[in-house]
């Protein structure tokens, strides 16, 4: 009886959860009309210039996508992980450090020296049955920053930060977005503090005054109108999401984007470049947005080189075959 | 025509030994070689070559994705990536694969509509076409279960939709559901039995297009006239040169766009969700099937209203059905004994009205319900003061421009203290998808109701005597192979 009755309730419980799923999905698309008609996100920009691996020949800057290794590896890699990638791919053909002296990517030493960078724990466990670390080596796959979710979350503040392995394919516009993300959050002078009485408790907010938030361009507000920043999260105009609970202002006018747990992380001069190149704000999220667009994408150049001798092949066969067909329907009235 | 006399003459001592025994040279001579096909057929018909082709292309490219394929929750989404990756020219085949489906589905609809516009479905070819379908459902079925395998976050919520729908239906839905996903939600089981189908349907398709060949080789082909084949001699050419010759013209143009989309736009048909590793905690926003489901999502959710005992849940998984079904008695729907469009002038308008109907159909599918279809037309959206007088909800709105936010933020401040009030800006009514949906459901199902009736009225215009004659009718200049809005 027992057993029947939690039968039913777990049959209850899927046509609840399938009545959800599909009610959640209609009410998500209500209420993206909603935020939509509140201004929705931010619509993402590249860089001047656009980018190099766009068009039928474009290719990735090589210099570029190491500087983003960089900044991946001085910034982004502390809490976001990019499981599907070994070390060795930053040395295969079409990777940023691939030398041809070295066919086979675990052989160079330069990539050899950049896994060793990092600590990884061993995979098989040592003759006392535990597991050592050691320095990784270019099969090893890119260091996680956190053992598992819960950590991840434990230790940002309940935000899982996203792997970042195909993130530019993840996500409309692409690179564009990563470029405009990073580049988006408002100037950290731009914030006020501000104290509020509540229900007899003192709360300390962040508040941002959205009329002087000038990047904003025509969602600008033309009065002083605040946009309340919950505790530990971030606002940033790309970000999907709705700020409207969060404005003060005339909510059909709310700024559009959304809040998100990462604090702004690019600053001028966090990171040192290696070849000297000027380590602005800009310039570090180019740099890490084509680094995440190659570990997205890492066979899109070998994909253009292939189109090319593709197209070719077919416009040639089209042509023989078109006149092969005129020649053989020469004769024949139809 | 199976009706056709063979032109085989076995060569060889083996060619003699096999022909008596299991003539199968015979059979592949008078079937593709010497078969005779109507001389006027223009370049609408190259497009059961070109199906031939997308589905051989799926099912090589399939079997070896399926060699690196691991169909497990842990493991589905790094091994697609792992095959982009490490997988030599992986990245080639699952784009070939991913995009091919895509590549599938337009030459079928494009099929489909030159079947629906020069009457290929009339007798005595109802067989065909009725087979033409099944294997438009196994595609369809197929697709889905496809789109499942990569487990992205559209995989799992659009195949969470989808199973849903079969829970709409009465009395045995549930069970069906709980059937189709093996348990009682989507999980590990799902992703191997979709799998398992999804490697087992192409095969069902390839037998059902052995059919659909052999349906089409005993009445023969239709032609762009609808007149039927009356000598031999004089309407149609041998398969072989004439045929194989213009179908590989075309299959090659076919491809040219087939490779503009695997290497220089390998995702713009996909949705980039789908690159985030399924939650089912975490619902996309907007839940959108491949374009090709596109219209029938928009009729599915064009329904929005209850109809005595039917909800509009169950109304729309019914609609949707038969926008399907109602393809498959069309044979019996056309009343007229015209098959081209050509001779039809006033079914030929409703035809090119159906064709811009699905269109806009494929458009609704793809936007959100609740946006306005000409967001110029929409008025301001107005401002609502929500909160409570002794515990019952009241409402405050207010409409005009900036003033009307000072005006509500007033009335907020002069509500006493436990009414809870809250501000909320409500889009202004106006024409949206959902309505836009609606109507051309109607639309869609208006076609078919009116073909019955225009078959009956309608006066046609004047036949020509044979294929022969249509053909030597024209100016010599004129090369035949025109597009049917001729």
């Amino acid at each position: 009886m027992q057993c029947r009755l939690s039968k039913m309730q777990a049959g209850e419980r899927k046509n609840m959860k399938t009545f959800r799923i599909l009610a959640a999905g209609l009410v998500g698309l209500a209420f993206a009309g909603l935020a939509h008609a509140a201004g929705g996100s931010k619509h993402p920009h590249g860089p001047e210039g656009g980018w190099p691996f766009e068009g039928v020949t474009g290719q990735y800057d090589k210099a570029s996508v190491q500087r983003g290794y960089q900044v991946y590896k001085q910034v982004c890699s502390s809490c976001h992980g990019m499981k599907l990638l070994s070390y060795r791919n930053l040395g295969e053909p079409g990777g940023p450090f691939y030398d041809p002296a070295y066919p086979n990517p675990n052989d160079n030493p330069f990539v050899k020296a950049l896994a060793a960078e990092n600590e990884v724990m061993n995979a098989e466990p040592n003759d006392a049955g535990e597991y050592d670390f050691r320095p990784a080596m270019p099969a090893d796959r890119f260091r996680s920053p956190f053992p598992n979710d819960a950590a991840a979350r434990a230790a940002n503040g309940g935000a899982l930060p996203p792997d970042l392995s195909v993130m530019v394919k993840a996500r409309h516009y692409g690179a564009d977005y990563v470029y405009s993300l990073m580049t988006g959050y408002p100037e950290p002078a731009l914030f006020e503090d501000r104290e509020v009485q509540e229900n007899g408790e003192t709360l300390y907010q962040k508040v941002l005054d959205v009329s002087k938030f000038e990047k904003l361009g025509h969602y600008r507000p033309e009065h002083t109108a605040y946009l309340v920043q919950p505790a530990g999260q971030y606002y940033n105009p790309y970000m999907a999401g709705d700020t409207t609970p969060n404005y003060e202002g005339d909510p059909r006018h709310a700024p559009p984007g959304g809040f998100l747990a990462m604090a702004p992380q690019l600053t001028d001069g966090r990171v040192e470049y290696t070849d000297g190149t000027e380590a602005t704000v800009s310039q570090m999220a180019y740099d890490v947005s084509q680094f995440l667009a190659w570990a997205s994408e890492p066979k899109l150049e070998a994909r253009k080189r292939t189109g090319l001798a593709t197209m070719a092949f077919l416009l040639i066969l089209t042509t023989l075959l078109w006149f092969s067909y005129k020649q053989i329907w020469r004769k024949v009235e139809h | 025509m199976s009706g056709h006399e063979s032109k085989y003459t076995p060569n060889s001592a083996f060619e003699r030994w096999l022909d008596t025994r299991l003539p199968i040279i015979r059979f592949a001579n008078d079937t593709m070689i010497t078969f005779p096909t109507p001389k006027n057929l223009n370049y609408w018909y190259i497009f059961g070559a070109i199906l031939a082709v997308c589905l051989v292309i799926q099912i090589v490219t399939g079997v070896i994705l399926a060699m690196h394929y691991e169909a497990s929750v842990d493991g589905a989404f790094a091994s697609v990536e792992r095959i982009m990756r490490d997988v030599p020219y992986g990245w080639l085949l699952r784009y070939i694969h991913a995009n091919g489906a895509s590549m599938f589905f337009l030459a079928v609809y494009l099929h489909m509509f030159r079947g629906l516009y020069y009457g290929s479905y009339k007798a005595p070819r109802e067989v065909l076409w009725i087979i033409g379908c099944v294997i438009y459902l196994l595609m369809m079925a197929t697709a889905f279960l496809g789109y499942m395998l990569p487990w992205g976050q559209m995989s799992y919520h659009g195949s969470n939709v989808i199973t849903g729908l079969f829970g709409a239906i009465p009395l045995v839905g549930e069970s069906i559901q709980t059937w189709l996903m093996g348990g009682p939600s989507i999980g590990n089981q799902t992703l191997q039995r979709f799998f398992s189908l999804h490697y087992l349907l192409p095969f069902m398709i390839a037998a059902a297009v052995a059919l659909h060949v052999w349906a089409l080789h005993v009445p023969g082909n239709t032609n762009p006239t609808g007149v039927e084949v009356k000598d031999i001699e004089k309407d149609t050419v041998p398969f072989h040169p004439y045929y194989t010759v213009k179908d590989a013209f075309g299959v090659v143009i076919f491809l040219i766009m087939f490779a503009v989309f695997v290497f220089y736009a390998p995702g713009v048909l996909g949705h980039a969700d789908n690159y985030i590793e399924a939650n089912a905690l975490v619902t996309p926003a907007h839940i959108v099937p491949e374009w090709y489901l596109l219209p029938f999502y928009a009729i599915l959710r064009a329904i929005t209203f209850d109809l005595g005992p039917i909800d509009a849940k169950l109304l729309g998984v019914i609609f949707m059905f038969a926008a399907i079904a109602v393809l498959f008695v069309l044979p019996w729907l056309d009343t007229s004994k015209v098959k081209s469009m050509r001779y039809r002038p006033v079914a030929r308008q409703f035809f090119f009205g159906f064709v811009v109907v699905c269109f806009l159909l494929g458009w609704c599918g793809a936007a959100n319900p609740d946006d306005a279809v000409i967001p110029a037309l929409q008025g301001n959206p107005s401002l609502v003061v929500s909160y409570t007088v002794d515990g019952a909800p009241a409402t405050n709105t207010y409409k005009g421009g900036d003033e009307v936010f000072e005006q509500a933020k007033a009335f907020m401040a002069s509500l006493p203290a436990g009414t809870n009030p809250s501000l909320a800006a409500v889009p202004a009514p106006t024409f949206a998808f959902r309505h836009l949906s609606l109507i051309l459901t109607f639309l869609y199902f208006g076609y078919f109701a009116a073909l019955f009736f225009i078959g009956l009225t309608e006066k046609p215009k004047a036949l020509p005597e044979s294929i022969h004659k249509s053909v030597l009718k024209r100016k010599p200049k004129e090369t035949g192979n025109a597009v049917p809005a001729e």
